[in-house]
């Protein structure tokens, strides 16, 4: 493991965890406001109310009871994502591509039978994956389907993608790409490839997985230098609407984009991790600094999306500056 | 920072409060700052024994006065039949006993403890206005004789005394001090004779502390005011350097005993020196401090609270741990409950069957997932069987003798329970890998917490000065400020290297 001397961070203005704590979620984040993104079934509410696209909300259950006769509510769905309304970082989500005699497949092509899932619903509920092992809810909705884009790039589940939204600027964003590893979920620190994106264009900049530089994706061997976000202006006009959903200043939004539908909103975070610097191979401090000097603080969304293409964007006259040059390799899993 | 200002005036106060009343606790009620500290404490006893006249009788004892070197203790006089008071006269102290009646020969004891205390530093109290000693003749022109030769060979109150001490015992002997010598005894001449030259003297009586002596008298020596204390002179051999084992009794002209109703009175003094712990001590002291203290508390609580005063402790190492050097713990003061537990068990017996059950734990849990429990139940499955796992590890070391084993009873059950729990769900989740680098994290926490609480040192002064955990609290709300890096970020940010 090699270290870095902290001034050298400092310089390249990268946002530390306690600095992030501090300065940046407790002083922008009211805390009244976290349930709102820690329940994925009031987020998704909320969103539905303002308009914002999200996936189609199936099914909620909320007791022992309605798991019983879950398979009468599962009969005619062919695939569907089963989610703690409160789970964190990932946890207790289950996506279910398709199903065969044998019992339903999982986006990693294991099969789990029925009684599977009913155990997984009944642990849901129990608060099992959520925070503070809180009684929950699960939520079923409908499994997204990614874009030709991403298809390629993506063995299991769908690739997301993280935006910093800062009081209502989009200011970083990063791609991220389930592995094998990461067992279909997109934390990087569970082993998913984050591919840093530029605000300006949506162009990836940067791959990286487990916090090293990569070129290729780890399992298909798919180059990752030259992936461009589609839909780029309207995905970050949909994260900069978070804010005013929300009221949080400092935000991390999980979108998706499907085939039919475009950017959805997949989930909210009130606490958004810090690997995107690593991702963007840049800190996060300048761009944060630049927002909190500004004051004016009345803008419009589709003004604040120009604003923060024209500032955060990487300039074409520098040549489209990535970093895929001095990366190594990857090789196929 | 908002607030920065308010904020560091509280830490500042808090972590000066903490201190500053510790340091003054140590000063005033001499609480150890040290474990095991010892210090030697004098029982003096005086003996006093005369021939009651058969009517009312009273008999005052002049008691030590306040000095430097010497911190008084307890003193006991009771004596059956006899009133017993102190009273305080000026600067001396008396013992006043009385009777009504009393006949035949009395015996009294007087008994005194004394800390000896190096560091213990009084102010002195300066002499009244000299009164020049009358003198008759022919011993008026024999002391101004004596007097003139001295006073061009010496500079101060010392050198006189000095010097009068060594003309006194020259041989062969001066005539005027030979005159003298037949009107007055050698301590009260020394004294008059310094008196005369415009010195303050006055004779006081000495009592010499030595472990195991009896019926010791109080030997007379002269003291010399100069300008700011007085020192000690012997009457033969000059000057008193070494005053640590010397106590001062009485300083003032009235007698040591006076007896009023009784004849044949007669004092004698005893005296052994012991060591004692100065926590003892201070913990005998009663002073109004205590009463508000750790101390007051039944020996059951004080044992109790001398493990929960040691939380902070621990709470601190993970504060520092996880924001200074960006650790994971699983559950946050988890490792604080497992040092506390390791406190009872020592290190390698505590880790060896922390391991062992939440490993055998892990494997039940493995079993129980399929089992379809809701949470609650699962919990409470996971508690009994732990206690399970517990009682046949116990039964089984002991069997095989090793006693080490008993002691996994002090793992809190529950928290073993939930450790479980959290393992087996971080398993599942992020697999095994994350277990180790969680529970990993967390034993070296609590591993670290369990080396500085075990200290001597720590656990003495988190237990007799509680309100050094003011300052504990300044430190931890210091660090929870620290918006720097952590250090493994330095090693997750390393890709930020040179470019």
């Amino acid at each position: 493991m090699s270290w870095i001397d902290p001034r050298a961070l400092r310089r390249r203005g990268v946002l530390g965890m306690n600095r992030r704590n501090v300065a940046y979620i407790g002083r922008y984040n009211d805390r009244a406001h976290y349930p709102l993104v820690d329940n994925k079934l009031k987020t998704k509410l909320m969103a539905r109310k303002l308009g914002l696209q999200v996936p189609d909300l199936l099914h909620v259950i909320h007791t022992q009871h309605e798991i019983e006769g879950v398979e009468r509510l599962l009969e005619d769905l062919n695939s569907f994502v089963v989610k703690p309304a409160q789970g964190s970082g990932g946890k207790g989500i289950l996506v279910i591509r398709g199903r065969t005699p044998e019992g339903y497949r999982k986006s990693s092509g294991d099969l789990v039978s029925t009684n599977d899932i009913k155990r997984h619903l009944t642990n849901t509920i129990s608060g099992l994956h959520s925070l503070g092992g809180r009684t929950d809810v699960a939520i079923i909705e409908s499994l997204v389907e990614t874009t030709d884009t991403f298809s390629a790039v993506s063995v299991e589940g769908v690739p997301d993608i993280r935006l910093i939204v800062f009081k209502g600027f989009p200011v970083m964003g990063m791609l991220r790409l389930a592995t094998h590893e990461s067992d279909g979920k997109a934390n990087l620190h569970q082993g998913a490839v984050g591919v840093g994106l530029d605000i300006g264009s949506g162009r990836a900049i940067a791959a990286v997985q487990h916090n090293r530089l990569i070129t290729a994706h780890p399992d298909t061997g798919v180059d990752l230098t030259g992936i461009s976000v589609p839909n780029w202006p309207d995905l970050l006009s949909l994260a900069a609407r978070c804010f005013e959903a929300t009221q949080l200043g400092y935000l991390g939004c999980d979108i998706v984009i499907d085939r039919h539908r475009g950017p959805l909103l997949l989930e909210l975070n009130a606490r958004p991790g810090l690997s995107i610097q690593i991702a963007n191979d840049e800190g996060l401090l300048p761009r944060l600094a630049r927002i909190e000097a500004l004051d004016s603080p009345f803008m419009t969304v589709q003004d604040r999306v120009r604003e923060a293409m024209q500032w955060f964007g990487r300039s074409e006259a520098a040549g489209q500056e990535t970093l895929f040059e001095d990366a190594e390799p990857a090789l196929p899993a | 920072m908002n607030h920065q200002g308010p904020f560091l005036f509280l830490v500042v106060l808090l972590f000066i409060a903490g201190i500053g009343t510790a340091s003054f606790r140590h000063q005033t009620y001499r609480i150890p700052l040290l474990p095991g500290e010892q210090q030697t404490v004098w029982q003096v006893e005086a003996r006093i024994e005369f021939l009651a006249l058969g009517r009312s009788t009273q008999i005052f004892l002049t008691l030590p006065p306040e000095q430097n070197g010497f911190q008084p203790m307890e003193e006991t006089g009771a004596a059956p039949g006899f009133g017993f008071s102190v009273e305080q006269r000026g600067t001396q102290r008396r013992a006043h006993w009385t009777k009504r009646q009393a006949s035949g020969v009395q015996t009294l004891f007087y008994k005194l403890e004394l800390v000896q205390d190096a560091s213990r530093d009084i102010e002195s109290i300066p002499p009244e206005p000299l009164v020049f000693p009358r003198w008759d003749e022919p011993y008026r022109t024999a002391q101004s004789q004596v007097i003139e030769a001295l006073l061009p060979i010496t500079a101060d109150a010392h050198s006189m005394a000095v010097q009068l001490i060594g003309l006194m015992q020259r041989q062969p002997v001066d005539q005027n001090v030979s005159l003298l010598r037949d009107r007055y005894e050698d301590p009260e001449l020394l004294a008059r004779l310094l008196q005369s030259a415009g010195i303050a003297a006055r004779r006081v009586q000495v009592l010499e502390l030595e472990d195991g002596r009896r019926r010791q008298s109080l030997t007379e020596h002269i003291q010399v005011w100069r300008g700011d204390r007085w020192s000690l002179y012997h009457p033969v051999s000059g000057p008193v350097t070494n005053t640590e084992n010397l106590l001062l009794w009485q300083t003032e002209t009235p007698a040591v005993l006076e007896v009023v109703g009784g004849t044949n009175s007669r004092v004698s003094f005893s005296m052994i020196s012991q060591s004692r712990s100065m926590l003892e001590l201070a913990e005998g002291n009663r002073d109004p401090g205590f009463a508000l203290s750790l101390y007051s508390l039944p020996i059951a609580e004080q044992g109790m609270f001398k493990l929960i005063m040691l939380l902070p402790v621990g709470a601190l190492v993970v504060v520092i741990m996880r924001i200074l050097v960006g650790i994971r713990t699983s559950g946050t003061f988890m490792p604080v409950l497992i040092a506390l537990a390791f406190l009872q068990t020592d290190l390698l017996p505590g880790l060896a069957s922390f391991l062992l059950v939440v490993g055998i734990g892990l494997l039940i849990r493995s079993y129980l997932s399929s089992l379809n429990l809701l949470l609650v139940a699962r919990i409470a499955t996971l508690v009994i069987l732990v206690i399970g796992i517990i009682s046949v590890f116990s039964v089984v070391s002991y069997q095989l003798g090793l006693i080490g084993g008993l002691t996994i009873t002090f793992f809190p059950m529950i928290i073993l329970a939930w450790t479980i729990e959290r393992m087996s769900i971080i398993w599942e989740e992020e697999g095994p890998k994350e277990v180790v680098v969680q529970g990993g994290g967390s034993l070296l926490v609590a591993t670290l917490a369990f080396l500085l609480m075990d200290q001597p040192l720590v656990r003495h002064l988190a237990f007799n000065f509680p309100e050094l955990h003011l300052s504990i609290l300044a430190l931890v709300m210091i660090v929870g400020r620290y918006t720097g890096y952590r250090l493994l970020e330095l090693g997750r940010f390393a890709s930020f290297e040179n470019r």
